[in-house]
């Protein structure tokens, strides 16, 4: 009942999905270990006779599984460098989001801050 | 619509930035009176490797990164058993940018927790702990109203539980109460007997799944290649789902805790079916 799509869809997205890890690390995406992997992986798989195809859709799905896995994590990260990863603003920030600025005190506030 | 997908493909703050830029304060510093009550996230730990890499020691596969071995939180050596879960951990560490986030190494961390147990639980207090979300499992808590909620638990979670019941060859039945559907005990001791053919490290992998989906049932049937992992995680998030279409969605809550929920789920069936498989490769000669 899994609708996983065709094979090379899934090959292709891990690929993209490579490519922008390797775009982090610097390297081209080729010589990563996960490429060669892959690589094997899917060519082991693609010649075996059409009675064993359960090995073949086993392989599909950890496929998509993987793919799931890094696809979700680098759009988590994305969400979480837009939304959550500044701090608290500071109360000048907090004032001057409606335009207004907090008082000059020369004297100190007279409490401790 | 583009523009909020090339920020969410290059991983870039917003171009026109919503807040007046800060400058990082590393902690709250009591030396700035302003500072002191402000909340900033602590500061991480930089890449301090270039390369990393895999190599196989005698316990299993160990990773490098540059020329140190990797190791758990408790100074353990960090090795596992199979090598496709040891590349997969690799790229995890290979794909940090700048700074180390622990957070989206979630195969690291499940490894971790194996090799750690810091917990100190044995394979029988896991398996009771997975066992024991069937007596609250999602797909099993119906809701009597609204209607449109009814219907859409109906048509989405009955074939779930048929499928399981089939499967398994068990009883398991919803129920609309507060106490949740009653599960015979002869249920419980098939799951428990069928998850107990697991190793220690796959169970901890299906554990994990079946904590952060909340459902015994949605687990086993990704465990069990039923559903893919996305399928799995609508299913779950089924009343949410549910109150986004009736009344919008929030991208800084509602998608952060799918994507979240999406790659801890596969993350924990990744590590199940990596742990417990072993493929040997048969080489046919072609009759000429």
């Amino acid at each position: 009942m899994a609708s996983l799509g065709s094979p090379l869809r899934t090959l292709r997205s891990l690929l993209r999905e490579l490519r922008y890890v390797s775009a982090q690390a610097g390297r081209p995406y080729r010589d990563m270990a996960a490429y060669q992997h892959l690589r094997e992986a899917f060519r082991a798989h693609r010649i075996t006779s059409e009675k064993l195809c359960r090995a073949q859709h086993e392989l599909h799905f950890q496929a998509a599984t993987y793919l799931c896995l890094l696809r979700s994590v680098r759009e988590h990260l994305a969400l979480h460098q837009a939304y959550h990863a500044r701090g608290e603003r500071s109360t000048e920030e907090a004032a001057g989001l409606v335009g207004l600025k907090l008082p000059q005190q020369p004297g100190g506030k007279g409490w401790d801050p | 619509m583009w523009r909020r997908c090339q920020r969410l493909f290059y991983a870039r703050p917003p171009q026109t930035p919503r807040l007046c830029p800060t400058p990082p304060v590393a902690g709250p510093s009591l030396s700035l009176p302003g500072a002191a009550r402000t909340y900033t996230p602590p500061t991480e730990r930089k890449r301090f490797y270039q390369n990393v890499s895999i190599s196989q020691g005698e316990g299993g596969f160990e990773i490098n990164l540059d020329h140190r071995k990797l190791k758990t939180p408790q100074a353990k050596l960090f090795t596992v058993p199979s090598e496709a879960l040891a590349i997969a951990v690799a790229t995890e560490w290979d794909s940090q940018q700048d700074t180390i986030k622990s957070y989206t190494m979630h195969l690291t961390t499940l490894c971790n927790t194996v090799l750690d147990n810091p917990s100190q639980r044995n394979k029988d207090q896991l398996i009771r702990a997975a066992v024991k979300f069937l007596e609250t499992d999602t797909v099993c808590y119906r809701v009597e109203e609204p209607a449109g909620l009814v219907e859409l638990q109906k048509n989405k979670w009955d074939p779930m539980i048929e499928w399981a019941e089939k499967r398994y060859n068990v009883e398991i039945g919803s129920s609309t109460s507060i106490l949740g559907p009653n599960i015979p005990a002869r249920t419980k001791d098939t799951f428990t007997s069928h998850l107990a053919s697991y190793n220690t490290w796959a169970l901890q992998g299906i554990e994990y799944a079946i904590a952060q989906l909340k459902s015994l049932i949605l687990s086993m049937g990704v465990i069990d290649r039923h559903i893919p992992v996305e399928k799995a995680v609508l299913l779950s998030r089924l009343e949410e789902e549910y109150q986004i279409q009736r009344w919008g969605n929030v991208e800084w809550a509602h998608d952060y805790d799918l994507y979240e929920l999406r790659a801890r789920t596969a993350a924990g069936t990744l590590f199940a079916h990596l742990c417990s498989e072993s493929s040997t490769v048969k080489h046919k000669l072609l009759q000429d």
